[in-house]
């Protein structure tokens, strides 16, 4: 059965169409509107792998934004996709730490993708991918700049969680002619910390995957398996796991 | 004809609004209260109409905040809100408000409030195991018994107070035959509707008209056909009082079709198997005896609660608990932790949300909700 699986989050648009035991992916910004971007994914899908739009079966759809699309023939959590996206790639793992552009969420999962107990941050920036965001402008630099490079051993503590009195401590910070290398080392410890605190009220099991679109940053992977003490598993493709979810039982496999 | 009945009750507020008004031009003298521990029979025995009063609603809180922190439980900002607003009429009508030292917030507010209104404050102990702190609250019911009897200018027998008694303790038992028809499945009584009835009931100034029109709510839903098992999830909702105005929970988890099926709060079960024992001779002694068994987060420890959560999953079939605390409500924020462990032991799916009575967060809320009835998927 041929399914599309689209992941609508606050920044970019991800989705994955599955037929049989081929998959392509894509990814485009979210911009202003969810409903255009999740068509935008819907025909670079169908362009990349020659499917045509009746051949497909389901469409289901997650992400913040999968309310706006009225063409999902299903909505279901990034909880759930998560999970089942996880126990695809990784079949072992029974923690997953996500850190998208606006939440940030800890997820333990059973045997099969099952969700076992969850825990997420959506009221405030701090330990998401906004707070990087905002911080990566107040340094002048992009925020895919951030965690690209080997960090400093010493890094420069952020005190502040809260994201408003983080930006001007880093401006203090500058002022006062501290290295960027530093602060970001301290940014990427902060995200980690926050993270790893709702993790561990949560009871962390191993293995641990780390997913969503701060994955890709080394320095806050780093600085997460530094606070909760053990080794994350990042994939290749870890922005697309709630996609994958979504994409898997959208084809039910 | 179950949508008509409860429609009634939805109409109680506004009907005894006009009857309590016209008690009032009569003489009769009115009791505003705010919480299950206040002892209502001893109102009954003197004579006046106990009435609940509002604080469930969003509208008022604003101008709370002019007074009182922003950073307080909703449900203590807009009780206050009501008040200095005088937009709540039953505050309006009443002639001495009762309050209890429940939690900080509450007891500092009434502080406040009395600038307002005459405030009797009972002091609620916070431990229900220890003789001094039942010794105590027998004294507060006695000092609110004199209280009643000064202002209200009557004098409180002890035969009223055991009729008043037994209308209490009717009232609770055909409120809990209602809530005990959501043991069936499919249950017949949606949360909405469960709580439009047991929140309104708290308007009425006629108990006896109140018992049997719960009575024949029962009733008719008894001879309604019974119809096939529904696999939606059946949810139960414990934490914080939810009340019309403040029940976003309850309707976002019924639009995202599940049944909530029974409530642990203070607008539910909670008060429902706590009878006034009628053997003894002296009723503030039965009294105090009952209320201080109620098994509210103020307490401590609060055992009974893990209890009564334990026996209603298994009595209503329970797939999933959600916890709902307002906002800067410690004791229930912190008693969130046992409650968790007692409904993970059984294996189920426990969510605790942190809320207020605003609309601002019901995105947040929904996906929530909507995940954890994935987990029940069946
Ligand atoms: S939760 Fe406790 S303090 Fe609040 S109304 Fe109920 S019994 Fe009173
Ligand atoms: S909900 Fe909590 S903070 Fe609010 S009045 Fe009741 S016990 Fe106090």
């Amino acid at each position: 059965m041929i399914g599309i699986g689209i992941d609508i989050g606050s920044v970019a648009t991800k989705g994955i169409i599955i037929n049989g035991d081929k998959q392509c992916r894509a990814m485009v910004p979210t911009g202003w509107s969810p409903r255009d971007a999740g068509q935008a994914i819907i025909d670079q899908l169908l362009d990349l792998s020659g499917i045509e739009r009746q051949e497909v079966e389901h469409i289901f759809v997650t992400g913040y934004g999968r309310v706006a699309f009225e063409q999902a023939d299903k909505t279901i959590t990034e909880i759930k996709c998560h999970a089942r996206g996880i126990a695809e790639l990784y079949p072992e793992v029974r923690t997953i730490i996500d850190i998208g552009g606006q939440d940030s969420k800890v997820i333990r999962v059973g045997e099969e993708g099952r969700v076992l107990d969850f825990a997420m941050n959506d009221k405030c920036a701090a330990g998401t991918g906004r707070f990087l965001q905002v911080m990566a402008t107040a340094l002048g630099l992009d925020v895919s700049e951030l965690g690209q490079s080997e960090e400093p051993a010493r890094n420069l503590s952020i005190s502040s969680m809260c994201t408003v009195f983080a930006e001007s401590e880093i401006i203090g910070l500058l002022a006062r002619g501290n290295d960027k290398g530093g602060i970001i080392a301290g940014l990427h410890q902060s995200v980690g910390k926050r993270v790893a605190a709702m993790a561990r009220r949560m009871g962390i099991k191993e293995q641990v995957a780390f997913t969503g679109g701060v994955a890709i940053n080394l320095g806050v992977k780093r600085a997460l398996e530094e606070e909760i003490g053990c080794m994350v598993i990042v994939s290749e493709a870890c922005q697309y796991t709630g996609a994958l979810g979504a994409a898997l039982l959208a084809s039910q496999l | 004809m179950l949508k008509e009945l409860v429609q009634k009750f939805a109409s109680v507020r506004e009907i005894n609004l006009m009857r309590i008004k016209e008690a009032k031009d009569t003489g009769r003298k009115v009791v505003g209260i705010y919480c299950t521990y206040c002892p209502q029979e001893l109102i009954l025995a003197a004579g006046a109409i106990p009435v609940g009063l509002c604080g469930t609603s969003e509208a008022p809180i604003a101008a709370a905040e002019e007074t009182l922190p922003r950073n307080l439980c909703p449900l203590i900002k807009s009780s206050y809100g009501f008040a200095v607003t005088d937009t709540c009429p039953f505050f309006h009508f009443s002639d001495l408000v009762i309050g209890e030292t429940t939690c900080d917030g509450k007891k500092k507010m009434f502080e406040i409030m009395q600038d307002i209104k005459p405030v009797h404050v009972m002091q609620l102990p916070h431990l229900n195991n220890t003789q001094a702190s039942f010794d105590l609250w027998v004294d507060e019911l006695r000092r609110l018994k004199l209280r009643l009897e000064e202002e209200l200018n009557v004098q409180i027998t002890d035969e009223e107070i055991w009729k008043a008694v037994d209308v209490i303790n009717r009232e609770k038992k055909a409120l809990k035959a209602i809530f005990d028809l959501n043991r069936a499945d499919p249950p017949p009584i949606s949360g909405i509707e469960l709580l439009t009835v047991a929140w309104s009931r708290s308007f009425s100034s006629n108990k006896g008209e109140m018992i049997d029109n719960l009575n024949g709510l029962v009733k008719e839903v008894g001879l309604q056909e019974k119809t096939i098992s529904d696999p939606a999830p059946r949810v139960l909702l414990t934490g914080c009082p939810v009340g019309l105005g403040s029940e976003k929970v309850i309707r976002l988890t019924e639009e995202l079709g599940a049944h909530v099926v029974a409530m642990e709060n203070c607008s539910g079960y909670k008060t429902l198997d706590l009878q006034t024992d009628t053997a003894g001779n002296d009723p503030i002694v039965a009294l105090a005896e009952k209320y201080l068994a109620i098994p509210c987060s103020c307490m401590s420890p609060n055992s009974y609660r893990l209890e009564l959560l334990n026996s209603m999953i298994d009595d209503f079939r329970v797939d999933a608990v959600i916890d709902l605390t307002w906002q800067a409500c410690h004791t229930y924020n912190i008693e969130a932790y046992e409650v968790g462990k007692v409904v993970k032991q059984k294996g189920l799916p426990y969510l605790h949300l942190e809320s207020d009575y605003s609309n601002s967060d019901l995105e947040s809320l929904k996906v929530r909700i909507e995940a954890m009835l994935e987990m029940v998927e069946k």
